[in-house]
């Protein structure tokens, strides 16, 4: 690493700071990037690393603090700025437009708007010289809305690249693609380096900031907390400085599972605009058991979670609810049947923002008895129903008549995970539970599955974090693109092999008729 | 520049910013006055005294905010379920047909049992006419704004038709008017000798009733939910179609309780110039109250008082009336501008 | 006089394309906001403040194509208004826009009144007059209808041409309607949202102002209240009829100003007299409901149609 040591500084950050309302996103944050240089942003969810970089990039400006790439000043607040100084940008939510070519997309604010045509034919040429040099194959006319996600993370590269970006940000670019993928894009991000390109690479996996990165600056709640060369370090002491303590990894006790509750036998529901709806799926889910469900997110994920949630029924195939074939499937039936559900999002469908905790409590419950009667609400009983919630689940707020949308996402977990739990719920739908939970959230709702389990719930719990997966699965099935792998017991798969299932291998011939 | 949420605004914000909208709709007023060149402080004292300067002027004004609580609760009941219903126009004359229709003569009834048949019939057939927008919305996914909108028009030339064919006056000289309620029919004045009929009653009586709905009902924190976060109200196994169907069907009735209390208490009878676009002022109306049913009585006010006030100024200083349209237009931006402004600041970097 | 008479008569097809002008100017204005993610429905408002501005200054002494312009800058300022309120605030895109048809109407009302306080009829200007190419306009049916029109209707259809150049042949098209699909994607390769956005609501209330003088300067020689009557929103339902592109746009306005001469002629004959004629007059709005209903599954509408986009929002 002694090169990079001596190398020219391409970029400095000093003393950022970034607040929203009462909170502190970035604390007087600096450090340097050198020439050919990979950095590794680490942190948990919410330390910061996103706002750090939306600064840099120019979407929000600082509220102290300079940016100075290649030794100019960067006048903060333009994304045009950034760009024109070399740096480039993969934001983890994709900035493509759908209904346009990956050309175009490419092309999109490059020259001129005033310019009476698209020039198109000579950048065509160009786009292809940078993917066969970066290794990123796709192609230049397709319409980005029929691109694969990890096919759409490519095109956000070739903007960058396109644009000459002598800087490469990369946020959490690893969280939608599968191992082996993720290979193939470090595989790029080193032909990069070697081109003298630097890069920051912002992640909180641990494994991939110890494969890729020369140095790791660790945020913790908007703080840099360390700054270490990745050789002087393992990923013990990362995760330490990381989350401010030592992580205890949730305990399974061994037991033996109970009968099925639910079972899936040869379902399919139909495809939802880009999602794949669920293809010949079959799936059983045991009392006293978490089923993990490992798979890179959009493989079916929420077309398995919509069926059991009651908002898809089955095209073909045949579910079975403790034995009985549902007469009819909804939402109402599926919380009749003794289904509880976490969704995906907390914010869009978990919640109501603009309800009171009182109100948000109910929201699926609010029409039996003692909530409603004879259509009347009975507002006490719903406040008492949330003060208890308030009260077991340790939700912090001001109060059940305060709107949730002043709440954390973690405190609003709590309050989604009491409301589902309460009711005594003979099976778990885990969609996502602890997506940008702080350690303690995470710990409290593991902690909290795994008491439901062991209390002779069946869990389903759907992650994007194959560590999670692993960790708290008694088995674990692979979903991709809408069909589901044999069941795995727990300790019988590394990673590596999940990752081939993750990538579609193993899946059999039918995949490749269809 | 840009807009930066603000989680717990300031009283005074909240005070001054609508404060500072009304200010300036105020002084927009005076320009216009000025404009046409008369002194800008009489013009809005002469408003103001033809809104509410003696018995008549006061008596005028609450009959004509009547069918605008009416139009204004319909709007403001839909707009909470995030339902744009633009045709309470179209309801209103539905309202209207079916009071004439049943009111001359149809139904052998005293008039207590008379008055609240015609009224449910008209809720009824309001309730029907937004009914279609709704299902091709719920079932077929077509924007209610639109559709809502052209059965304004096509209600307009429907109630010309019937006007000038079956519902047309045999004595009406020609006049495409219907034929005059019968006595029984019609909606009795509150205090007798005073120009102010039991349509405002029923008014505010509907107001109180929507509220009770929106705040204390099962039905009512559906519509609120559906309202607020659709998709999370379907997740939570929230009817949303239904309740958008029923949200329609109140709605509807509404604005058709206006068409019945104008023909049936003011008017008696129906032509087709029985609404000055109540419907469309029903959505300033419903807007400047925040969409709130008790606000919607008080700001029904505030525009009718307005509209009355205009007319006869503009008899006395010569001003257009149309300055109290330019006047409550200006309202409703200038609002709807103060209130996103008390949640969120402005940042120009 | 049946239906095929009217079909073969060049007046019909003259007509058709007369009556499709000025839908065909406000229907590509609000294509071009609802392409960069805007619904402009203060387009009836704007389409009357055209139809009065234009008129009126024509009636005051300035020549037609200066008319014209007025009216386009008449429909550019409440565009401005429109798109300042509903692009940086963000504010709802429904309630403004009815707020701005009402402001619009309203203010067109009052400034009539106001400049003409005494007339009983609207005083007439000298309205544009068909212009015949030479040559063509001597085709039979095919010549009356396409080559005797004003030079307004010449300029409509050139527009339509225009605009569809510059949306799928420019980076400004291409950046307007990356706009209306995903702001985030115009923000992240360095250009302004609001710019765009803003941009687009303005041009486009402008070419509804000229669709509104179209009626007063072309159609019609002077001003009447109500004398948009609703096609603002029959525009509204084109758009989604042509599924956001402006050729198909323009087609279905054609195809609505068929139906609507059609039902014109069709009051004449002996089997109109039997219905009434309030039934045909009910055909344009009627028709485009069907529309709506035929198109709105099948259309690929902008992901980010009313979706307000603020910078930097967490």
């Amino acid at each position: 690493m002694a090169r990079e040591a001596g190398a020219e500084v391409v970029l400095r950050l000093d003393g950022i700071t970034k607040r929203f309302g009462a909170l502190v996103a970035n604390d007087a944050i600096s450090f340097e990037l050198r020439r050919g240089e990979v950095i590794a942003l680490l942190g948990e969810n919410g330390a910061g690393k996103t706002t750090l970089m939306n600064i840099l990039f120019g979407h929000y400006t600082a509220d102290a603090g300079t940016v100075e790439v290649f030794g100019h000043p960067l006048p903060p607040g333009h994304p045009r700025a950034a760009l024109a100084a070399g740096v480039g940008m993969v934001h983890q939510h994709f900035t493509l437009a759908d209904n346009m070519t990956v050309l175009e997309n490419i092309l999109l604010g490059t020259g001129t708007l005033l310019s009476p045509r698209l020039g198109s034919g000579a950048a065509r040429a160009r786009v292809a010289r940078l993917s066969r040099d970066f290794g990123l194959s796709v192609d230049p006319g397709a319409r980005v809305g029929t691109l694969s996600v990890g096919e759409r993370q490519r095109v956000e590269i070739l903007k960058a690249l396109y644009r000459d970006a002598r800087i490469l940000i990369l946020d959490e670019p690893t969280a939608v693609l599968t191992p082996q993928e993720t290979t193939a894009l470090f595989e790029t991000l080193r032909k990069a380096v070697a081109l003298g390109l630097s890069v920051i690479f912002i992640s909180h996996k641990l494994g991939e900031v110890m494969a890729i990165s020369a140095r790791v600056l660790v945020l913790r709640h908007g703080r840099l907390v360390g700054a270490v060369a990745t050789a002087d370090t393992d990923r013990h002491k990362l995760a330490e400085m990381m989350v401010g303590a030592e992580i205890t990894a949730p305990k399974l006790s061994d037991h033996t599972p109970g009968p099925a509750l639910l079972t899936l036998s040869n379902v399919d529901t139909p495809r939802r605009g880009n999602a794949p709806g669920l293809n010949a799926v079959n799936l059983t889910l045991r009392a006293g058991q978490i089923t993990g469900l490992a798979g890179v997110s959009g493989n079916g994920q929420a077309a398995l979670a919509a069926l059991i949630g009651g908002l898809e029924s089955p095209a073909h195939g045949g579910m079975e609810l403790h034995g009985v074939v549902p007469a009819d499937w909804s939402p109402r039936a599926a919380l009749a049947a003794g289904i509880a559900r976490i969704p995906e999002d907390r914010h869009r469908t978990g919640t109501v923002a603009d309800f009171t905790l009182t109100e948000n409590a109910v929201l699926e419950c609010y029409a039996e008895a003692p909530f409603s009667r004879k259509g009347w609400m009975d507002w006490a009983a719903a406040e008492g129903f949330a003060r208890k919630i308030i009260e077991t689940y340790d939700v912090r707020c001001p109060g059940p008549a305060a709107r949730i949308r002043l709440l954390s996402g973690g405190n609003m977990q709590k309050l989604i995970l009491g409301r589902a739990l309460e009711a005594g719920p003979k099976i778990i739908l885990a969609n996502q539970p602890v997506r940008g939970l702080d350690i303690g959230a995470v710990t409290f709702v593991h902690n909290r599955l795994i008491a439901a389990r062991d209390a002779g719930a069946a869990v389903l719990l759907i992650s994007e974090d194959l560590d999670e997966v692993m960790a708290l699965s008694d088995v674990i099935h692979v979903i991709y693109e809408g069909r589901l792998s044999p069941a795995f017991a727990r300790g019988t798969m590394s990673p590596a092999e999940l990752g081939t299932w993750m990538a579609g291998h193993g899946f059999g011939e039918e995949s490749d008729a269809a | 520049m840009r807009l930066e949420p603000i989680p717990n605004p300031s009283a005074l914000r909240r005070v001054g910013l609508p404060a500072g909208a009304l200010a300036l709709t105020v002084l927009i007023a005076s320009l216009l006055a000025l404009l046409a060149g008369a002194n800008p402080f009489a013009t809005l004292g002469l408003i103001l005294k033809g809104a509410a300067g003696s018995r008549f002027a006061l008596l005028e004004t609450l009959n004509r905010a009547t069918p605008l609580i009416f139009t204004g609760l319909a709007v403001a009941v839909a707009f909470r379920a995030k339902l744009w219903n633009i045709g309470a126009e179209a309801q209103l004359y539905a309202g209207a047909v079916v009071t004439v229709l049943l009111g001359t003569g149809a139904l052998p009834l005293p008039s207590v049992f008379l008055v609240p048949v015609i009224a449910a019939a008209a809720m009824l057939a309001g309730a029907l006419v937004l009914l279609g927008p709704v299902l091709l919305k719920t079932r077929a996914g077509v924007d209610e704004v639109v559709t809502t909108l052209l059965f304004n028009f096509i209600m307009l030339l429907a109630v010309s038709w019937l006007l000038e064919g079956p519902l047309k006056d045999p004595m009406g000289m020609g006049w495409p008017k219907s034929p005059a309620l019968e006595k029984a029919a019609r909606l009795p004045r509150i205090v007798e000798g005073l120009r102010l009929h039991w349509g405002f009653g029923l008014a505010i009586l509907s107001a109180i009733a929507v509220r009770v709905i929106q705040t204390r009902t099962t039905l009512g924190y559906e519509m609120r939910a559906v309202g607020l976060n659709a998709e999370a109200a379907r997740f939570a196994g929230i009817p949303v179609g239904r309740v958008m169907v029923k949200t329609a069907l109140l709605s509807g009735g509404l604005a058709a309780l206006a068409g019945f209390s104008e023909v049936a208490g003011l008017k008696g009878n129906l032509t087709l110039d029985l609404s000055p676009g109540f419907g469309y002022t029903g959505i300033i109306v419903a807007m400047l109250a925040l969409l709130n049913p008790l606000g919607v009585v008080v700001s029904a006010l505030f525009v009718a008082g307005v509209f009355v006030g205009a007319d006869s100024m503009s008899r006395a200083a010569g001003v257009p009336t149309y300055i109290a349209d330019i006047l409550l237009a200006t309202a409703l931006l200038t609002m709807v501008l103060a209130l996103r402004l008390t949640t969120a600041r402005i940042r120009w970097r | 006089m049946d239906i095929l008479d009217i079909l073969l008569s060049a007046s019909f097809w003259a007509a058709t394309v007369r009556i499709a002008s000025p839908l065909i100017f406000a229907t590509l204005g609000e294509l071009i906001c609802e392409r960069a993610g805007v619904l402009n429905l203060g387009i009836e408002g704007i389409m009357v403040i055209g139809a009065f501005a234009g008129w009126m200054a024509v009636y005051l002494g300035t020549g037609l194509w200066a008319g014209v312009a007025v009216a386009m800058l008449a429909g550019m300022l409440f565009g401005l208004l429109h798109a300042t309120l509903t692009v940086p605030f963000g504010l709802s895109q429904h309630v403004v826009g009815l707020g701005i048809t009402l402001l619009a109407t309203a203010t067109a009302s009052f400034a009539y009144r106001l400049s003409l306080p005494e007339v009983t009829s609207p005083p007439k200007i000298e309205p544009f007059q068909p212009l015949e190419i030479p040559g063509l306009s001597q085709i039979p049916l095919l010549g009356p209808a396409l080559f005797s029109q004003t030079a307004l209707t010449y300029l409509a259809f050139v527009l339509i041409v225009v605009v569809s150049v510059v949306l799928y042949r420019t980076p400004l098209g291409l950046a307007l309607r990356a706009a209306g699909e995903n702001p985030a994607s115009v923000e992240a390769q360095g250009l302004s949202v609001t710019a765009i956005r803003m941009g687009a609501v303005i041009v486009g209330s402008g070419l509804m102002g000229v669709g509104g003088a179209f009626l007063t300067m072309s159609a019609f020689s002077s001003f009447f209240f109500e004398m948009v009557n609703g096609r603002g929103w029959i525009c509204i339902a084109l758009v989604v009829f042509g599924a956001w592109r402006p050729g198909k746009a323009a087609l279905g306005a054609l195809l609505f100003a068929a139906f609507d001469a059609l039902q014109v002629r069709l009051q004449q004959t002996p089997m109109g007299a039997l219905i009434p004629y309030q039934v045909f007059l009910m055909v344009p709005y009627v028709l485009s409901i069907l529309a709506l209903v035929l198109m709105s599954r099948r259309a690929e509408v902008p992901a980010a149609l009313m979706v307000p986009f603020n910078k930097g929002e967490r």
